[in-house]
């Protein structure tokens, strides 16, 4: 039996049709309203973390001018936003979020295996969020070690939020990981277990590939993360000294002794550096969808684009020292991970070029999600060839903690991923919602968004490579860094308050949808894959009515010579029809 | 030391590969054979449940793995040369021969639904659950027993490790303990269907798992 979805039709799960408001959409188990409320949750933790930059912004650029930002604030502000970021935005959103909304609809599956485990895993994520958010409001404050959470400074007085703030953080992380856990189980046995007839795995679509490598990757990588927290959380309450060396604390020696920051910066970027890819692999499968998608045609080499995200995945484990380079490791470990860094350029290479390929004499429609998609391409280029330079150990030991590093991250984990998901939001929106978004205003905040970012970021590198030194509140008098470099600042805040306001165009046009937005039809993109052949738009609890699908074909047919429409679906049974790609089509 | 953390990664890589190179040959884009070919898909021959706790397992697997890398990353001078080996309660020997006692029983609650004898499994469930319980109070006891000798210092990581592991390992069985009191109730109120089966055996496969996790973890604390 292959549709045996709801955790074997266990006689206690049968059925849980939710009738009351509450049922439906509170303590919801349906997959598609937990991933709104996933989505809409990360989005609003993640205007804080945006408001945060913006005020880091202001004070870069006027210095000491704003009275409520002061060093404490300053460092707050930096740790608080690189976190929400990363963790509370990105990972929640394409994991929690999309992962949740497209992995049943995608595969053909009637929800998720275990729905009631999938609820927990919100309202553990939700708790984790009002954890972190207390933090501002405990005495001391949030803890402004960055996100990087490197003791010892980490507990020591003298870093803010150095007692409750720190304890909230990590008790924080704690409840995420446990909630991720609960989530990821879901959604890898799904689309292990639950796809409909006929969808093999070489059939899925490349944003399934990537959400579930993704989340493979964040099941092994978290515990990393947890066992850091743990062992942090006893050297903070309980006195051991797994990180915390021997340390002069305001004159005074304190209890520890004899432990290892290096230990913590192992184990946190044994985590870290996955991390990047548990943001960027979901990244890469849904830009491939929306670009094929919107170019008509099929993704160019698709079974390369799956062992690419495979092998990205699994070569991610082993690079994790890349962001250690300045610890004073050994040389060889330096030239082993420059080595392996290196190396996962190949598969991503690989993929930039089929994205491109797939353009290529493609009919494109200039849509805002191909918009996006194309911006993508753009930014995670550019943001890519940084890594090339800061994958090298000499390259990075001068760059290293500068705006250097600022820039390129930005760019590669932080527009890029923002870049797709911005296009995946404005894809799916027509079969979440069933109406159809405004293409004026979309158009409107793809061009501010994309050419605003470029404006914050491209001139950080200029600034990194001055030796502009990041995660400083104010740089007081340094000659190497030439008074034009203010300048230079200001330029690159207004450009993100602007970036920062623009935002609201995106926030209207939902609303906009919403309210006024004409209805989509099911399947307004002409797409191929599942979702976009529910029975009823947005899909019902259950997804598929009486009938599960049935799949014939892989989730690419588009433009196939002699077909009648220029794109097959995955459940039209029409014989034929598939192309016979050039680079490996046989003849 | 980071050979662990590589082997974690080599072992995870390897499990992936043998998952995806039964179907990845396929070339989805012909157009003879491929389409219209609607086979029936599961990856696993094995209901849902189980193919979760084996996830489960390889998450929890990845917890250990790593807190027993940090463990002798701290024992190597080069992370802090102030590892004092602490002795170890004769009651953890004890303790082994519990959960030990509790996995075999574990084994015969299984046993008895998988052949459908007809026998209730309660009385084995009862037993394993009630050794697994004194196995979490001697662990208490040895905690105790640690704590008395009172020259100890709580900076010697040696110390701080042998709380934390151990720490650790009870809880996962304090979480094994709440589905397996599920699952002991619903036998107890003469619940028979084959999802009780399917507990009995998934909290089977999670004792076992266990007392592997602890065998290592003893070991690792005898020998350092
Ligand atoms: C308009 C959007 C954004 C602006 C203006 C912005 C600005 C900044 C600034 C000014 C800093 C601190 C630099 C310093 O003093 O060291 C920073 C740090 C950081 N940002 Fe962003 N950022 C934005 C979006 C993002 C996104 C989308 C991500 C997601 C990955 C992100 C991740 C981080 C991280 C991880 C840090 C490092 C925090 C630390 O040093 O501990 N940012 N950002
Ligand atoms: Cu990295």
């Amino acid at each position: 039996m292959a549709f045996v979805a709801i955790a074997d039709r266990d006689h206690e799960q049968e059925h849980h049709d939710p009738h009351t408001f509450v049922s439906k959409y509170i303590w919801s188990q349906d997959h598609k309203v937990i991933a709104i409320q996933y989505g809409g949750t990360a989005v609003l933790v993640g205007l804080v973390a945006l408001v945060l930059s913006g005020m880091m912004r202001l004070q870069l650029a006027f210095p000491d001018y704003f009275s409520f930002i002061r060093p404490n604030e300053y460092y707050q502000f930096v740790t608080m936003h690189g976190m929400i970021m990363v963790i509370y935005l990105l990972t929640a959103l394409f994991l929690g979020g999309f992962g949740n909304y497209l992995i049943p609809l995608m595969c053909g599956a009637r929800d998720m295996v275990f729905p009631y485990m999938n609820m927990l895993s919100f309202w553990a994520y939700l708790v984790s969020v009002i954890i972190l958010m207390s933090s501002f409001f405990v005495p001391g404050g949030p803890t402004g070690a960055g996100w990087t959470l490197y003791p010892p400074g980490t507990i020591l007085p003298g870093t803010p939020g150095s007692d409750m703030g720190i304890l909230l953080m990590l008790l924080s992380l704690a409840v995420f990981i446990v909630a991720f856990t609960m989530g990821g189980l879901n959604y890898v046995t799904t689309v292990f277990q639950a796809r409909c007839q006929g969808m093999t795995l070489m059939r899925m679509p490349l944003s399934i590939w990537g959400i579930l490598t993704a989340t493979v990757l964040g099941l092994l990588a978290f515990p990393a993360l947890l066992v850091s927290a743990i062992m942090m959380i006893f050297d903070k309450t309980l006195g051991t000294s797994f990180f915390m060396p021997a340390v002069l604390s305001m004159g005074q020696a304190l209890d520890h002794q004899g432990g290892s920051p290096i230990l913590f910066q192992h184990l946190f970027w044994f985590f870290g550096h996955p991390e990047v890819y548990i943001v960027a692999l979901p990244a890469f499968g849904i830009v491939s969808d929306l670009l094929s998608v919107h170019a008509r045609k099929n993704i160019f080499g698709y079974r390369m684009m799956v062992w690419a995200i495979v092998g990205i995945g699994a070569l991610s484990f082993v690079v994790w020292a890349h962001h250690m380079y300045v610890s004073g490791m050994n040389p060889y470990f330096g030239f082993f991970f420059a080595t392996t860094t290196l190396i996962i350029a190949i598969p991503t290479a690989i993929k930039v070029y089929n994205w491109v390929l797939t353009l290529w004499q493609g009919n494109i429609r200039l849509n805002v999600p191909m918009l996006f998609s194309i911006g993508f391409i753009f930014t995670f280029v550019h943001g890519g060839l940084t890594g090339l330079f800061l994958g090298n150990v000499t390259v990075d030991l001068p760059l290293s903690d500068t705006y250097f590093v600022i820039g390129h991250f930005h760019m590669v984990m932080g527009v890029s991923p923002i870049m797709v998901l911005f296009g995946a939001i404005y894809h799916w929106l027509p079969k979440i919602t069933g109406k159809m978004f405004n293409e004026t205003l979309g158009k409107i905040h793809f061009w501010c968004t994309f050419l605003g970012t470029y404006a914050i970021y491209l001139p950080m590198h200029y600034l990194g490579i001055l030796g502009v030194p990041r995660r400083y509140y104010a740089y007081g008098l340094s000659d190497f860094i030439p008074a034009s470099a203010q300048s230079m600042n200001v330029g690159i805040t207004i450009a993100a308050l602007f970036v920062g306001v623009s935002q609201l165009l995106f926030i209207i046009n939902i609303i906009w949808t919403l309210t006024k937005g004409k209805p989509a039809g099911s399947n307004p993109w002409e797409a191929t894959t599942l979702e976009w052949l529910t029975p009823d738009t947005p899909p019902k609890h259950g997804n598929w009515g009486h009938n599960l699908p049935v799949v014939y074909r892989w989730a690419y047919a588009y433009s196939v010579p002699g077909a009648a429409l220029d794109y097959i679906t995955q459940t039209d049974p029409q014989k034929g029809g598939d192309i016979e790609e050039g680079d490996h089509g046989k003849h | 030391m980071s050979m662990w953390t590589l082997v974690v990664a080599l072992v995870s890589a390897l499990v992936v590969w043998y998952l995806l190179a039964r179907q990845l040959m396929a070339q989805p884009w012909l157009a003879d054979g491929e389409v219209g070919y609607t086979p029936d898909i599961e990856a696993f021959a094995s209901p849902a449940k189980k193919v979760a706790l084996f996830f489960l397992l390889a998450v929890i697997s990845s917890l250990f793995a790593l807190f027993f890398t940090a463990y002798m990353m701290r024992m190597n001078p080069a992370h802090g040369d102030d590892w004092l080996s602490i002795p170890k309660p004769d009651i953890l020997w004890l303790n082994t021969v519990l959960l030990l006692a509790s996995s075999m029983s574990m084994q015969w609650a299984k046993n008895l639904v998988n052949h459908q004898s007809g026998k209730s499994p309660l009385p084995a469930l009862i037993i394993a659950g009630v050794f697994a319980i004194s196995f979490l109070v001697g662990q208490l006891l040895a905690w105790q027993q640690l704590y008395n000798i009172g020259n100890l210092q709580i900076s010697n990581p040696a110390l701080g490790f042998f709380y934390l592991l151990t720490g650790v390992h009870g809880l996962h069985i304090l979480g094994g303990l709440y589905v397996w009191a599920r699952a002991t109730i619903r036998v107890f109120m003469g619940i028979t269907t084959p999802s009780i089966n399917l507990s009995v055996e998934l909290c089977t496969v999670y004792w076992h798992y266990l007392l592997v996790i602890w065998l290592v973890l003893f070991g690792l604390l005898l020998t350092t």
